[in-house]
C-alpha cells in the first residue's frame, strides 16, 4: 500500500504518523532538530529557511499549547504564520473540513499544521490535495483523534536520545490511559522502529487498546512489573472525564494503582527518566515530588520539542 | 409493456442453463410464453418465437434475489438492479420517512410496478417509526405488501419489546429480520475492535456485540416461535452461535453481505472511509468462517447496497457514512468468490437465487416451468473495469472501484419482458 506520507521518492512530504516511517527518516529529523537547537539559544532566534512562506495553524480542536510551540518553531524558521481557530469559525458555519482546506489553499497556504479530533482526519487532507494536484502543499499532524500525534512522539524520541544516548537494549515502559492516547501509538511505533529492547505497556483493561501486543509491546496490568528495572518512564495524562465512570471507578483508585510516587519510581533503574507529554495532572498520575524531582526531563521535552518542529517543517518544505 | 405479455415469446438457444432450485447445470434452451417459462430443452408445440436470444457462451440463470437494497431513488436504483442481474429485492424499511404506514408501503409498490424493471419486496417497519418502542401495524402492513418486519440498523432497546414484537409476528406468521448487534457494545464504535482499529485509533465494536445480541435474538425466537432471519453476520463467532442454534432445531436463517466475504479490517487502510460497513468488516479468520458459512448454505449472501453521495464519504473514517453500492457487484463478487473458493457454480448462485428467495418467501429464483420468466443471462469470462461511469446507481461507493471484475451480465428479464441487455 502506498504510504500517504512519502513522495515516490521515499522521501517525508507530509508527517502524519511515526508508524510507517523508515528509521532513516525518524533518525534524520532527530539529526536536523539538534542541529536547531542551538538556534533557540542565539540572540537572533531566526533562520531563514522557511522565508516567504505561509505555515497554516489549523486548529479543529483547542490546543492552545501545541499550537504555540509549532508557531514558535514555524517563525524561527522565518515563516508566516496564520492561526486559524477553526472549531470557533467556518466549521461552525456548516463549512466541511474540505472546504477550509479548498479556501486556505486559495489563499496560497504552503504548509498546514493540523489538530483535529477525528482519526485519520490529516489522511482525508492529503488524499484531498493529491485529487487537485496540490502535491507541493505539506501537511503536519499535530494530533488527530486517538490516532497519532507525530511530532510528540518525535520529541520524545529526541529526548531519550539526548538522555540515554542509544535506542538499543533500553526498557520503555509508557504508563496510563494507552486507549485515548495518540501519543502512546506514536510513541510506541518510533520506538519499535528505533530499536529499542522492550517496550511495555503499563494500566487497567480498560485503558489499554485489544490486540495491543501486535505493535510490538509488553502489556502489564500491575505497575511494579512494568517499571521494574526500566529505563524510560512515559506518564500519559488521564483526562478529567476518564477517571470517573466505566473505565475507573475514581482518580484517587487510580492513582493508588498507577501513580508514578518515589516509591514506584524507585522499582526503575537509578537512573531512569520520567517523560510526561503534559499537561499534568498532578497527584492523579504523577506525584509532584517526582514530577518536580531529579528525573523529570518534562521542561527539557518542551524545549526540545521546539527544535523537533522546526526540523520537521524544514524537512517537508525541502522535499 | 404489460401488453406485450400475452403475445411475446422468446427463446434462449445455445446457453448453460444453471438453475441451482432444481440442481440443473446443463446445456439448454428455454422458451418463454407469456411471460412464463414454457419450457426447457424442447420447444413448446406451435411455439414461434416473436424473438431469439443468443446465449452462446453465457450463462443462463434465476434472477438474483437480494435481501437488502435501498433505494434512495426508485429508477435508479431499479435499473442498476438490472443491470446487474437483480431482478427480485427486498427493500429495508430505514427510508424517509420510514415503512411503518401502509401508505407509504403501497405507494413504494406502485410505483416500482409502474417502472417494470425488477421487482420491489418492502420489508416493514417492525416498530413505529424504527424507534423500538410501539409496534408497527404488522397486518395491515402486510396486506399492503410486507413480506418480512425489521428494525433496519435501529436498536431495540428494551427486550420486552422485542419479545412482543416477535411474539406479535408469530401470531400471524410474519418473518422478522434482525441485524444482530448490541447497541450498548456497538456504542461510539466504528470499526471491528482488533489490530487495525487499535493502530488506527478507531473506536472499535467488539465481536461481542454480535454474539450477545444473536443469543438474545435466538433464546426469543425460542420462546415465541417466529420465523427468524438474522441479517449481516460479520463475525466467526456469530456464525457458530447461528450453527448451534440450527442444530437445537431452531428455525434460523442468515446472510452475510459481498462485502463482507471479500473484505476484512486491513481494507480499510490510511483510514478509507469507503471500508467503513455496519457491521465492520473483522479479521481475516472472521471473514474465513463467513465464506464456510455461504459456502454450506447456513448463509446466504446479498449485495446490502447502500448508496451513498460523495460528500457522505468524504470525511473523516469515523463521520463518514456507512456501507456500499453494491447491486451492480453482487454477481461479479459472487463469482470472484466462488472461483477462489473452488465452489461450483450451481451451489455459489443459489446463494443469490433460490436461498434469498427461500427466506423472502417469494415465487423467485427458479427456472421451473411455470415460473415467472425472471431470467439473467451473463458472460462469466468478460472482463471490465469498475468505474464510477459504469454503474447505474446514485452510489458510486464502493472500496472495489478501479478493480478488474469478470462477468458481465448481458440480458436481464423480467417476467418475460427484457429489461437490460448490452
Amino acid at each position: 500500500m502506498h504510504n500517504p506520507q512519502l513522495n515516490d521518492h521515499g522521501e517525508l512530504t507530509h508527517l502524519l504518523s511515526t508508524d510507517g516511517l523508515p528509521r532513516e527518516i525518524l533518525t534524520q529529523i532527530l539529526d536536523i532538530a539538534s542541529s536547531f537547537l542551538e538556534v533557540s539559544d542565539r540572540d537572533v532566534k531566526k533562520v531563514p529557511l522557511l522565508r516567504g512562506k505561509s505555515v497554516f495553524n489549523l486548529f479543529f480542536e483547542n490546543s492552545t499549547r501545541t499550537r504555540t510551540t509549532f508557531e514558535i518553531a514555524a517563525k524561527r524558521l522565518s515563516a508566516d504564520v496564520i492561526n486559524l481557530d477553526v472549531g470557533r469559525s467556518s466549521t461552525a458555519k456548516g463549512e466541511t473540513l474540505l472546504d477550509t482546506i479548498d479556501n486556505l489553499v486559495a489563499m496560497h497556504a504552503d504548509m498546514f499544521v493540523v489538530r483535529h479530533g477525528s482519526s485519520g482526519a490529516p489522511y482525508l487532507i492529503v488524499d484531498h490535495l493529491h485529487r487537485i494536484g496540490r502535491t507541493d502543499v505539506h501537511v503536519v499532524n499535530a494530533g488527530d483523534g486517538r490516532h497519532a500525534h507525530p511530532t510528540q512522539g518525535l520529541l520524545d524520541m529526541y529526548t531519550i536520545r539526548h538522555y540515554k544516548k542509544d535506542f538499543a537494549n533500553l526498557t520503555v515502559a509508557i504508563v496510563g490511559d494507552i486507549l485515548h492516547s495518540r501519543v502512546a501509538r506514536s510513541d510506541i511505533h518510533a520506538l519499535t522502529t528505533l530499536g529499542v529492547g522492550e517496550v511495555r505497556a503499563v494500566g487497567p483493561q480498560t485503558l489499554l487498546p485489544t490486540a495491543l501486543e501486535k505493535m510490538g509491546v509488553r502489556v502489564c496490568h500491575d505497575l511494579q512489573d512494568g517499571l521494574k528495572g526500566c529505563d524510560v518512564v512515559i506518564m500519559l495524562r488521564l483526562q478529567n472525564e476518564r477517571m470517573n465512570g466505566t473505565l475507573l471507578p475514581s482518580a484517587r483508585e487510580y492513582f493508588s494503582c498507577y501513580g508514578l510516587t518515589p516509591k514506584t519510581l524507585a522499582l526503575a533503574k537509578p537512573d531512569a527518566i520520567v517523560m510526561h507529554p503534559g499537561p499534568m495532572n498532578r497527584g492523579v498520575e504523577i506525584d509532584s515530588e517526582v514530577a518536580d524531582g531529579p528525573q523529570a526531563v518534562i521542561l527539557p521535552q518542551v524545549t526540545f520539542g521546539i527544535a523537533v518542529r522546526m526540523a520537521v517543517m524544514s524537512i517537508l518544505a525541502g522535499n | 409493456m404489460r401488453d406485450d405479455l400475452n403475445t411475446s415469446t422468446i427463446h434462449i438457444k445455445n446457453g448453460r442453463l444453471i438453475d441451482p432450485k432444481n440442481g440443473v447445470d446443463a446445456q439448454s434452451d428455454l422458451f418463454i410464453v407469456a411471460g412464463r417459462i414454457a419450457a426447457i430443452g424442447q420447444a413448446p408445440a406451435n411455439f414461434t418465437p416473436t424473438r431469439t436470444l443468443d446465449a452462446s457462451g453465457c450463462i443462463v440463470c434465476p434472477g438474483l434475489v437480494d435481501l437488502s437494497t435501498r433505494l434512495p431513488g426508485l429508477e435508479s436504483e431499479l435499473s442498476a438492479a438490472v443491470a446487474g442481474g437483480v431482478t427480485a429485492v427486498a427493500c429495508p424499511p430505514d427510508t424517509k420517512p420510514p415503512l411503518d404506514e401502509p401508505g407509504l408501503v403501497e405507494r413504494m409498490i406502485r410505483r416500482s410496478d409502474a417502472l417494470g424493471l425488477a421487482r420491489v419486496y418492502p420489508i416493514g417497519a417492525l416498530t413505529q417509526q424504527l424507534a423500538g418502542e410501539k409496534l408497527a401495524e404488522m397486518a395491515s402492513l402486510t396486506r399492503a405488501g410486507c413480506i418480512a418486519f425489521s428494525q433496519a440498523k435501529q436498536p431495540i432497546f428494551d427486550t420486552q419489546v422485542l419479545l412482543r414484537a416477535m411474539q406479535y409476528a408469530a401470531t400471524y406468521g410474519y418473518a422478522i429480520r434482525l441485524q444482530p448487534q448490541d447497541h450498548y457494545l456497538a456504542r461510539d464504535g466504528v470499526a471491528h475492535d482488533g489490530e487495525v482499529a487499535s493502530r488506527l485509533g478507531l473506536a472499535g465494536i467488539p465481536v461481542c456485540a454480535e454474539t450477545v445480541a444473536i443469543a438474545i435474538a435466538c433464546l426469543l425466537a425460542k420462546e415465541t416461535g417466529v420465523r427468524l432471519h438474522l441479517a449481516r453476520l460479520s463475525s466467526a463467532a456469530g456464525v457458530a452461535l447461528v450453527r448451534e442454534a440450527k442444530r437445537n432445531g431452531l428455525k434460523v436463517t442468515c446472510d452475510v453481505s459481498i462485502h463482507h466475504l471479500h473484505l476484512s479490517e486491513v481494507d480499510i487502510g490510511y483510514f478509507d472511509s469507503l471500508a467503513r460497513f455496519d457491521p465492520p468488516l473483522r479479521s481475516g479468520s472472521d471473514r474465513d468462517a463467513l465464506r464456510a458459512a455461504a459456502a454450506d448454505g447456513l448463509a446466504a449472501v446479498c449485495s446490502d447496497h447502500t448508496p451513498v453521495d460523495e460528500d457522505g464519504k468524504l470525511l473523516p473514517f469515523a463521520e463518514a457514512l456507512v456501507g456500499a453500492s453494491g447491486l451492480e457487484l453482487l454477481l461479479p463478487l459472487t463469482l470472484k468468490w466462488a472461483e477462489e473458493a473452488k465452489l461450483p457454480l450451481l451451489t455459489a448462485l443459489a446463494r443469490v437465487t433460490c436461498d434469498p428467495a427461500d427466506i423472502l418467501g417469494i415465487a423467485a429464483g427458479s427456472l421451473a416451468v411455470g415460473r415467472p420468466a425472471d431470467i439473467c443471462i451473463f458472460d462469466p469470462n468478460e472482463p471490465w473495469r469498475l468505474t464510477p461511469e459504469c454503474l447505474r446507481s446514485q452510489g458510486k461507493n464502493t472500496p472495489f472501484m478501479g478493480y478488474e471484475m469478470t462477468g458481465r451480465v448481458r440480458t436481464t428479464l423480467v417476467e418475460g419482458r427484457v429489461v437490460f441487455e448490452i
